[in-house]
């Protein structure tokens, strides 16, 4: 089995930050990752990251990546779903049941979309349940559809889909929103929109498809089935982590405890981006924190594998 | 280009009827995960050729086709063999497991 010096797990702005650093350290690199690009792919206007006046999400991070593959980063689309320390080696295990060996970690996993957890939901993804209005959204020109959610991201869903569904269900277990309030405007001005307060989903029904939900009011406890096409999920983002076990800290919210060096309390396992405590989850941010975490591990592995120090200037592009 | 560039008119004749099993792409221009699985696609159509080939259905034109299939969420990859789907990807996934995937049907 081949051995890496790093694993990196995720490939967003963190993981492909990290991966061009450990790269160009000339570190056996590879960089596993459920999808390319994390969130940052599926934001279409980007106009805060320095030097880039303005980007589409998905080209920025197919440049990120292919950064990382022009000095010999490897990248392969698979989730992390196990890892186990062995001695000073890591072994990790993925969805598609392949086994890596690793010298060291970096998470850069970022942030997953928040699951109803209802009946139904599993089954449908993919078959009426999503988790980005951005990326489903136009699938769903002409029929019914039902978001949930009341924060930023359902309001921006609902507004999206109510210019292309026939009528937009937004089911709130609140009876206010918490997002922007000119976005909130927007929404109410919607006629095929009709707001579902103080109600959360209880199932998602369907046959080969979604055909509709049931929801139930929080306060009357009242039943009612709505009929819809489509649900769009946007309650938010959660950190995904602990399938890592006691290798790593987390705060109450379930993000991963980090100091300033990216380092975690075990040591040759690095976290960096969106999956550590208090990041500010912004592209930027997340991209220096890959670095940082990055050129730590460079240094634990020179001192633990006693391997002379390689600069990155000077290096073979592949 | 290897791939075949499927329309609501062509897509009985060059999908359903073709001799050989057929890999359908739903793709259109807006989704950014279907720009990440293009050059993968790209690269199923010359390595399988004369085994498998290749269609990519823009879901915006040819929206019909895709709700036939249940197609709610794109990039999804449907395997056709004698007219029936035998296998479907949703998402993006790695070159290695597609071809795993369409290897089960050859």
């Amino acid at each position: 089995m081949t051995q890496y010096d790093v694993i990196i797990i995720g490939g967003g702005a963190a993981g492909f930050s990290s991966g061009i650093y450990t790269s160009r350290r000339l570190l056996k690199t590879l960089i596993l990752s459920k999808d390319i690009g994390g969130q940052t792919a599926l934001t279409t206007e980007i106009e805060n990251y320095p030097g880039v006046d303005f980007a589409d999400g998905t080209a920025l991070m197919m440049k990120f990546k292919e950064q990382a593959e022009k000095f010999g980063c490897e990248f392969d689309i698979d989730e992390v779903v196990g890892i186990k320390k062995d001695g000073e080696l890591f072994l990790l295990m993925t969805a598609t049941g392949k086994e890596y060996v690793t010298r060291s970690v970096i998470l850069a996993f970022g942030m997953s979309p928040k699951n109803l957890d209802v009946l139904g939901e599993a089954k449908f993804v993919g078959r009426g349940v999503s988790y980005c209005a951005t990326c489903d959204a136009p699938l769903y020109k002409g029929k019914n559809v039902a978001v949930v959610g009341g924060g930023n991201s359902a309001l921006d869903a609902t507004e999206y889909l109510g210019r292309l569904a026939a009528k937009v269900y937004l089911i709130h277990r609140r009876n206010e929103f918490r997002g922007d309030e000119i976005l909130e405007a927007r929404v109410r001005k919607l006629k095929n929109v009709e707001l579902v307060f103080e109600s959360v989903v209880t199932e998602v029904v369907g046959d080969d498809r979604v055909r509709g939900v049931r929801v139930n009011h929080v306060t009357t406890n009242e039943q009612r089935k709505i009929e819809c096409d489509g649900v769009f999920v946007a309650i938010g983002h959660v950190v995904k982590a602990r399938w890592l076990g006691d290798l790593v800290d987390y705060d109450a919210i379930g993000h991963i405890h980090a100091n300033k060096l990216s380092e975690t309390k075990t040591p040759g396992l690095f976290a960096a981006g969106d999956v550590v405590s208090g990041s500010f989850k912004q592209i930027a941010t997340a991209s220096g924190e890959g670095v940082s975490a990055a050129l730590r591990c460079y240094q634990y592995l020179t001192k633990t594998t006693g391997r002379l120090l390689a600069p990155d200037w000077d290096i073979k592009k592949k | 280009m290897s791939e075949i560039t499927l329309t609501s008119t062509t897509f009985q004749k060059e999908a359903l009827e073709s001799k050989m099993p057929v890999l359908v792409d739903f793709w259109a221009p807006w989704c950014g995960p279907c720009k990440m699985m293009g050059p993968v696609i790209a690269e199923i159509a010359v390595e399988y050729k004369g085994k498998v080939s290749v269609g990519k259905l823009n879901v915006d034109d040819h929206g019909d086709i895709a709700s036939r299939y249940s197609v709610m969420s794109i990039p999804t990859l449907l395997l056709f063999k004698g007219g029936k789907v035998v296998d479907q990807w949703v998402g993006v996934l790695s070159k290695a497991d597609l071809k795993k995937g369409i290897e089960k049907h050859l």
